[in-house]
């Protein structure tokens, strides 16, 4: 069973229907942390502000996610269901993330090499620096285009599984062991979305 | 790099995708769920359903056509027309759209915007504004609704940026003056609300040619551009327009 997570944070339908579409029979949308502890794979999207993953810490599904990560299952992040992996977001700053990876996520720059920038980045970007190991990206090139549309980002660590350049690299995919994220939408994104969601089921 | 979007648009009538030129005599272009999969397939890098007859009808927005389209897309979908509360949202978003875009509710109740935004996202709400300007510059260009049938009093770029700072996460901007006539987006105009605000926008009206798409991301600074008639009698695809796009140094999602 793959369990997605419901916090009210927009839309689950496309995530879902993704995972449908390639072949997943045993979906379940949810808020019960035992079905989190239940389930051989875990998604959390999110599309929204940092402030509702405040509803996983409440439900006690943090600490479900928690143990089910500490079991070795796979888990997906998707946008800020990245930014929730890590330890918090200035978007939200008196809520705590899961801290699995260290520092902050950060809003983009107003200006970047003393050009204006534009804020959410929206659209289709490029993963760079794909890390030869990460099983998530596995198949996937550099330069593969993927969709975005965040206004907040988390930094480049030694667990980034690929970059974007946007305002300056951000992390685009992380990864370390079974706990995974990435900040673009693979639901959105195409045959390159889809192969990153095949990646994660084929786990 | 992040990429100039070609967005592939369906005004829906009655469930039938329709072209008008400058917002009148609408022709049948076909059913939206077929053309949103072939729009995709072609390359499109985005989906815009818009029920053009919503509003003044005073209807929902279709959502079992939302659902038929949005069944198996995937690359971003936005629904417009006849959205006219949050939860109206709610249900466009459940039938599957990634984000709505509001227009004539928006000037009613401008509140709306962030009541979207703040349980959806601000990526998710797309105020689009329906401009004309006839042959005056884009000072005094004016807001339209209720599918451009109603002038509002409304400057543009004044609008854009209240929309803006009410947490719109893009602005989709068509012009009246040139829609449907495939002569070029208005260049002006889209660069004078581009210059405005910090968020997307995705300029509207006017495509012909891969020309007009390389002005309007050039000239206009548009971050996205959208057609509709262009595609749908298969004047051209995506693909072959971005190729095009590409030789002539626009920065595009290729191969797609």
């Amino acid at each position: 069973m793959i369990a997605v997570i419901d916090y009210k944070a927009g839309n689950l339908t496309s995530v879902v229907k993704a995972l449908r579409h390639l072949g997943t029979k045993d979906v379940v949308v949810t808020q019960s942390p035992a079905d989190v502890r239940a389930a051989g794979k875990v998604v959390l999207p999110g599309v929204g502000h940092f402030q509702s993953t405040q509803l996983l810490q409440d439900l006690g599904l943090t600490q479900a996610v928690r143990e089910s990560a500490a079991a070795g299952k796979p888990f997906l992040g998707i946008c800020v269901g990245l930014q929730w992996l890590y330890e918090g977001s200035t978007e939200a700053p008196e809520t705590d993330g899961l801290c699995h990876f260290a520092s902050k996520c950060e809003r983009f720059p107003a200006k970047f090499n003393g050009a204006e920038l534009k804020s959410p980045h929206v659209g289709w970007n490029s993963l760079e620096q794909i890390r030869p190991d990460s099983r998530l990206l596995h198949g996937i090139s550099d330069g593969a285009f993927v969709y975005f549309t965040h206004s907040w980002r988390a930094p480049v660590s030694a667990d980034t599984a690929a970059v974007t350049n946007y305002g300056g690299a951000f992390t685009a995919a992380v990864e370390r062991g079974n706990v995974m994220g990435v900040q673009f939408h693979p639901e959105k994104s195409a045959e390159i979305g889809l192969q990153v969601l095949r990646n994660f089921l084929e786990l | 790099m992040l990429t100039k979007r070609i967005v592939a648009c369906l005004d829906v009538r009655d469930g039938r995708v329709v072209k008008g030129v400058q917002f009148v005599d609408i022709i049948d272009a076909g059913d939206p769920a077929e053309l949103a999969h072939r729009h995709a397939a072609a390359g499109a890098d985005e989906i815009v359903l818009l029920d053009i007859t919503a509003t003044h009808e005073r209807r929902g927005t279709l959502l079992d056509t939302v659902k038929r389209a949005a069944a198996k897309l995937f690359v971003p979908f936005t629904v417009g027309g006849g959205v006219r509360t949050a939860d109206e949202a709610a249900a466009v978003f459940d039938a599957g759209a990634d984000k709505v875009s509001i227009n004539s509710a928006a000037i009613a109740r401008p509140e709306l915007i962030g009541e979207i935004g703040s349980s959806f996202g601000a990526q998710a709400v797309i105020v689009a504004i329906d401009a004309r300007r006839g042959d005056q510059s884009p000072d005094p260009a004016e807001v339209y609704i209720a599918g451009g049938r109603k002038p509002t009093g409304r400057k543009v770029v004044e609008w854009a940026r209240e929309a803006e700072q009410r947490g719109a996460g893009e602005i989709l901007l068509t012009s009246m003056d040139t829609d449907g006539m495939r002569s070029g987006f208005d260049c002006e105009l889209t660069a004078a609300v581009s210059e405005a605000v910090q968020i997307p926008v995705i300029a509207s009206g006017g495509a012909g040619s891969a020309q007009h798409f390389a002005d309007v991301f050039g000239r206009g600074k548009a971050d996205a551009a959208l057609a509709a008639s262009i595609f749908h009698f298969g004047v051209t695809d995506s693909r072959v327009l971005k190729a095009e796009l590409q030789r002539a140094g626009v920065s595009v999602r290729l191969p797609c």
